[in-house]
């Protein structure tokens, strides 16, 4: 999208963008000659529809996050994500999988962090049932 | 007044918006350079156990190739493959990429499952009105941020398990121009012929290569005396075969008391056609 400054015969260049509610999207356009602006102001639809692309009006000076729409549209699991510490998080074998779904939804994510960061300090690579009984007995958590 | 086009007016839009579509794109091809084959599941109708022989053939392919094996559960409203695969989250999120979930075998998965509480719908943070308009462009954002964000790695193929409907595999073909093509699932009746005649012409329309069709629930088999007989009417399978020219890979029966195993059909037989 590009916007033309008519009695200038000018591109105007982009000055800043705003939500000012409602769904609202503002973007501010000025022309580098005479200094007349302009503002965009789109509707939530529209707003929302140019949102789905994943991309930024007024340009991106960063590189997006990793599944930067998937976190910020879909409403679901707190602890769908977990945040690499820096150190190779561990692979869970399919049997310490299967142990794990049977801990209630609401703390499996915090109970497989506790188990990854077990891992982690004893240098383990693979988490397995074996694994998460000696974390059990070492932490003291029994029932998880 | 005369106005100039777009590309008249020399000089960027100041959003670069072609750009950042473009660097998306390239994110996808960088993050599945190192798969040697991606192969889209598809049907046209639903319920013709389209996720269980994803899942199947995942896990045969792994126990030739392990470790090597990914799938991408494209069905972002009903997922379904990752449970089959025992694959759960949390999905581990590091500076270059989210690491896809290990399942059964040592598959690698991806799921919108991963990140529903349990058997609750996919729900948006949008706001409600006018979804119609924004909703599958969302769809298609949140397939290529599974393609494009999720470190992969060196795969011998992934598969990709589209949700029922036509127009998927088009959409798919858009992202990943690599596409080695889609193998068709169907069960035996009319209206899955007609579903997945749909899908595969759709298919051929965007110069995808047709690998080859399965028919599940191809008859029932008895546990008693082990003959096969007819489960639903129709002959789907050959019937689409012939008509598009493909193989009829595999028909799969039905099993009273389980799942079909891979020695029950010629899984190996699928895998050596569509790598």
């Amino acid at each position: 999208m590009k916007f033309l400054c008519i009695d200038c015969d000018q591109q105007m260049q982009f000055a800043e963008r705003q939500v000012p509610g409602d769904g609202t999207f503002a973007a501010a356009f000025r022309c580098p000659r005479c200094g007349r602006s302009v503002a965009l102001l789109a509707n939530p639809m529209e707003t929302q529809l140019v949102g789905s692309l994943g991309v930024k009006i007024g340009g991106r000076t960063l590189d997006a996050p990793p599944l930067e729409m998937v976190r910020g549209t879909i409403q679901g699991r707190d602890d769908a994500f977990l945040e690499e510490d820096g150190v190779g998080s561990p692979v869970w074998s399919g049997a310490a999988q299967e142990r794990l779904s049977h801990v209630p939804t609401f703390v499996r994510g915090m109970v497989k962090r506790i188990y990854a960061d077990y891992a982690v300090q004893h240098g383990i690579t693979e988490i397995t049932p074996d694994v998460m009984d000696r974390a059990r007995g070492d932490l003291g958590l029994e029932g998880m | 007044m005369t106005f100039r086009t777009y590309r008249d007016v020399v000089g960027a839009d100041g959003s670069g918006i072609a750009e950042q579509v473009g660097a998306q794109r390239l994110r996808v091809r960088r993050q599945l350079r190192a798969v040697r084959h991606i192969v889209a599941v598809v049907s046209g109708k639903g319920g013709v156990g389209k996720s269980f022989v994803t899942a199947a053939l995942a896990r045969s392919g792994a126990a030739r190739w392990p470790h090597r094996i990914g799938v991408l559960d494209a069905d972002l409203r009903s997922p379904t493959v990752a449970r089959l695969l025992e694959a759960a989250g949390p999905l581990v999120v590091t500076d270059t990429g989210v690491r896809p979930v290990t399942g059964a075998m040592g598959v690698r998965v991806m799921s919108t499952e991963f990140l529903l509480e349990s058997g609750r719908p996919l729900v948006w943070r949008e706001p409600d009105s006018e979804r119609f308009v924004w909703r599958g462009t969302l769809e298609a954002t949140v397939l290529r941020e599974f393609l494009g964000d999720v470190l992969w790695g060196d795969l011998e193929l992934l598969l990709v398990d589209l949700p029922p409907g036509a127009d998927g595999v088009a959409d798919l073909r858009e992202l990943v121009p690599q596409l080695t093509g889609v193998l068709a699932v169907t069960i035996p009746t009319d209206e899955a012929r007609e579903s997945v005649a749909r899908t595969l012409h759709a298919a051929a329309a965007a110069g995808i290569r047709l690998l080859g069709l399965i028919e599940n629930m191809a008859g029932y088999r008895c546990p008693g005396c082990g003959d096969i007989n007819p489960l639903f009417p129709g002959n789907a399978g050959p019937a689409l075969a012939t008509a598009f020219g493909i193989p009829l890979l595999a028909r799969i029966p039905f099993l009273a008391a389980r799942a079909p195993a891979p020695e029950d059909w010629d899984c190996e037989r699928v895998l050596e056609a569509i790598t």
